[in-house]
């Protein structure tokens, strides 16, 4: 199930690879297709000189049994210089960053994104053999982290971050990191809950036996003896393990929400009472027996339910963007400080796609702030020296100096956060099925109690308690609070299989009420991979490759994105002069060579300014005045969108918000079906006011975006899901995280949703049932603890049974899982 | 009959010993984790060099660091 999520990453990469180029040429280490370039060496051919070096140090080593596990485990290790981890030596970020430390042996755990094999795992295994102050480490695949214990006086936090660093894996730091709480003991206690409950219906069963057979009546002594011992057992069941129906109750209570738990809950504790009264007053056995194997059933549920993707992050935490050290120049010299030790007064130094930290002042160098994920805006924003630069933003281009003049916590950049959907988001808008039914189930089964009181005072009062209790015990609704995590749950891991990542299985639920989906066009429909560009024109030596990609890296454009990537360059080199024009193109000079990208006229100087050509976009190049040719890119739409839509928009209406210029309409009018309604020109604000709009007609929104950009709007709907290329390293706002190539899968995933409410309704129907036949013994104050100890947990097991395998059947039959 | 108390105590107290082994197991963190085990059970034992150790690396420090590191790890 869940394996698919742990590979599929890594599988694609080298997929890519294998199709780029024969088998022959793969970097021994990574497994990236090696080019002309490649460094060999030891008879292997290498990609690049750190995955060389990588290599080297694990065959010093003896380790290259890491290479036996997996063909081509690594991952390449950016070389960058060696003092970047200068800030972990400060003892203030260090000891943030320890989880526990006695002064001779700390422990440390490092969050790793790169982890994705057991190469990995055998090599971050074997750690101590790479530096001797490291006694043990252990990985934790899910979450992919690492847990290192080292000896402080023989080692140091940077040393073992270098040490990761060098070898490709490096750990994600960032101010999140810091004073992170250790992880909940959640799952501890509910695992101690299901294995409380279990041992005693095991053995509440058990003691029971002698009573099913009838053999116990002739015996009074022993038949007391185990009344007795199935209460004790059952004390844990019905204090500890039932404490979260409880507790859940109780919340729902007080918000004035009859969900599910209450019934569960009363029906637990007046099952408790009552057979407890039947035990301690000779009267009959009770119903520990039904009581333990429910309460065991329904927290296996939970546990099912509670499924997540450990290693998968839905939440947008402003703290997971800021690094946990700036570059500080004081005198001549650079030293790396931590963010939180960052005054006002300190000269900063920012370099191409980092963030400034602080409210700053620009002293130096030309800045080109990106705030796209603080505002959704993925355009440029200049500043000039002397101008006030808010924190958040991302510089792109040449390195600027900077001035701080507030601290890290004082900046405005955390209200900004706050306005864009910083704050959790709670839905409250879409009731679940299951506190929809709970609450007139629960109402029904009052009404129900109530009557048969009312008609034993009339004709034999003496019964009233009998058969009252009796209708709470057998009503308790567990098979209907199984249904519902059962069916979702299942239908969640078999998304899992498609790349479909949820943040829980209540979101199945909320996509199956959805009528309306939005699709952000950026990045969503189209795909934005390199094999969509080809350069046609007279040949680019490599110096003039990289000129190219240095200018093109400085613009946030996608066009220009899709450039730097085709090309692939080494090396970004600074660029001097750059200009952007927008809508027309990019300029500037790196060393002696000056570079134009952009429309016709505005490099080449001649010709029309749009190609008649529809789907086809091209990017010309002029070096030092020069045409040399243009970049041409066919705007690939990801495969099988189109029919995709056509199946949405039969059940859904379809809307399409583009930030471009109607110009590009006719383009994408051509795609999308006539059916789609399509904006344009929308900034982020416009498409938060559209998705508000929408809820205002009641409609239920999906918001389809690429995570970060239009947080707002992804924030506003009632579904966001964010769609990605690599959902290792990424962190969005959304419940829910979808591979890129499987965008066309989306309309047999809504369709699934839907069939899966219907699932969880027939469950209900199957519940109902034998709550009815259950209820028949029980309003005459017939139901005997036999009965109980049968129906009670065959309905539950039906109900889990029919659930699992009808979902498994019919997503089998429509192709998904 | 009396001799059924005996074993009503015997019993309980057998699985009373099992669940105290279970909750002792999830207290110690054996459920925190419960993918990477299931990899890790299937690494070899050291000193077998890997293929790709070609040359018989005669680096005598690596070695020791060998014996260490296994011994670490079974800790």
């Amino acid at each position: 199930m869940s394996v698919e999520l742990k590979y599929s990453a890594r599988e694609d990469e080298k997929a890519d690879a294998q199709s780029a180029t024969t088998s022959s040429s793969i970097c021994f280490h990574c497994g990236t297709p090696a080019e002309s370039s490649a460094v060999q060496f030891d008879g292997k051919i290498f990609c690049c000189a750190g995955c060389r070096s990588v290599y080297q140090i694990l065959s010093d080593s003896q380790l290259c049994r890491y290479y036996d596990f997996d063909k081509s485990p690594g991952s390449s290790p950016t070389l960058r210089p060696a003092q970047r981890f200068e800030y972990l030596d400060d003892p203030l970020i260090a000891k943030q960053l320890i989880d526990y430390a006695d002064g001779n042996v700390a422990v440390l755990t490092l969050h790793i994104p790169s982890i994705h094999c057991s190469s990995c795992i055998w090599l971050l295994e074997n750690l101590h053999r790479l530096d001797k102050g490291i006694r043990f480490s252990r990985v934790d695949f899910l979450k992919k982290s690492l847990l290192v214990r080292f000896a402080q006086d023989k080692t140091s936090v940077r040393a073992i971050v270098s040490l990761l660093s060098s070898l490709g894996y490096e750990p994600e730091l960032n101010l999140g990191s810091l004073n992170r709480p250790t992880p909940t003991d959640n799952r501890r206690s509910l695992y101690l809950k299901i294995g409380i409950a279990a041992f005693s219906f095991g053995n509440i069963m058990l003691f029971s036996l002698p009573e099913y057979f009838d053999a116990s009546r002739q015996d009074l002594a022993s038949r007391n003896l185990f009344g007795y011992v199935n209460l004790l057992l059952a004390l844990p069941v019905a204090i500890y393990s039932s404490s979260l129906f409880y507790r859940s109750a109780y919340q729902g209570l007080r918000k004035r929400v009859i969900n599910i738990d209450v019934p569960i809950a009363l029906g637990i504790a007046v099952v408790f009472l009552r057979s407890a009264v039947d035990v301690i007053l000779g009267i009959g056995p009770g119903y520990f027996d039904s009581m333990a194997g429910l309460v065991f059933l329904l927290l296996i549920g939970r546990l099912f339910q509670d499924k997540t993707y450990d290693a998968l992050n839905f939440e947008r935490k402003y703290q997971a963007y800021f690094p946990l050290a700036v570059a500080v120049r004081t005198g001549g010299r650079e030293t790396s400080v931590p963010i939180t030790a960052l005054r006002p007064g300190d000269r900063i130094v920012i370099r191409n796609n980092e963030i400034i930290p602080a409210d700053s002042v620009l002293m130096a160098g030309s800045a080109r702030i990106d705030y796209s994920f603080v505002t959704g805006e993925a355009h440029l924003v200049p500043k000039d020296v002397g101008e006030l630069i808010y924190a958040g933003g991302k510089q792109t281009g040449s390195s600027i100096e900077l001035e701080a003049v507030k601290e890290v916590s004082e900046s405005k950049f955390v209200q900004l956060w706050n306005d864009f959907g910083g704050p959790e988001r709670t839905k409250t808008r879409l009731l679940t099925l299951s506190t929809t039914v709970g609450k007139y189930f629960t109402l029904g089964i009052l009404a129900v109690a109530i009557s048969t009181a009312a008609y034993w005072m009339l004709y034999q009062p003496s019964l009233i308690l009998d058969a009252v209790t009796a209708v709470l015990i057998v009503a308790c609704p567990c098979a209907l609070a199984l249904a519902a995590p059962f069916a979702f749950g299942t239908a969640m891991r078999l998304f899992g299989t498609q790349h479909f990542y949820l943040k829980n299985s209540g979101v199945v639920e909320a996509l199956s009420r959805i009528d309306t989906i939005v699709f952000d066009k950026t990045g969503t429909l189209t795909e934005t991979s390199t094999t969509s560009v080809h350069y046609a024109g007279a040949d680019l030596t490599s110096i003039e490759q990289e000129a190219i990609a240095s200018v093109a890296h400085g613009s946030t454009h996608p066009l220009s994105q899709a450039i730097v990537r085709h090309i692939g360059a080494q090396a970004i080199r600074p660029v001097t002069d750059f200009v952007e024009i927008e809508g027309e193109g990019i300029q500037g000079t790196v060393g002696s060579l000056h570079v134009r990208l952009g429309a016709r006229p505005f490099a080449c100087g001649n010709g029309p300014s749009t190609e008649e050509d529809t789907g086809r976009t091209n990017v010309y190049v002029a070096l030092n005045g020069r045409c040399t040719g243009s970049f041409e890119f066919v705007n690939r739409y990801r495969e099988g969108i189109r029919e995709a839509l056509d199946q949405l928009g039969r059940q859904h209406h379809l809307a399409v918000l583009s930030g471009d210029t109607t110009r590009e309409s006719g383009r994408l009018n051509d795609l999308y079906p006539n059916f789609v309604e399509m904006k344009f020109e929308q900034k982020p604000a416009d498409k938060l006011e559209y998705i508000k709009e929408l809820q205002r007609q009641h409609k239920r929104v999906l918001m389809i975006g690429d995570g970060l950009n239009d947080s707002g709007a992804l924030w506003q709907s009632d579904v966001a899901i964010a769609v990605t290329e690599q959902s290792n390293a990424f962190s969005p706002a959304c419940d829910a995280i979808l591979k890129g190539d499987s965008v066309k899968h989306l309309a047999q995933i809504m369709t699934f949703t839907s069939t899966t409410i219907w699932i969880v309704y027939w469950s209900f129907a199957i519940s109902l049932i034998y709550n009815i036949v259950g209820l028949y013994f029980a309003v005459q104050g017939a139901l005997s603890p036999l009965l109980a100890a049968i129906l009670m947990p065959l309905s539950s097991i039906t109900v889990v049974v029919f659930s699992t395998f009808t979902t498994r059947a019919l997503a089998r039959s429509r192709g998904i899982g | 009959m009396s001799v059924i108390w005996i074993l009503v105590g015997f019993s309980v107290a057998v699985a009373a010993g099992f669940l105290a082994a279970f909750i002792w197991a999830v207290r110690a963190g054996q459920y925190d984790d419960k993918y990477t085990p299931s990899v890790r059970i299937l690494f070899e034992e050291e000193e077998k060099t890997s293929t790709f150790d070609e040359q018989p690396n005669s680096n005598a420090e690596g070695s020791t660091q060998n014996g260490d590191g296994h011994d670490t790890v079974r800790q």
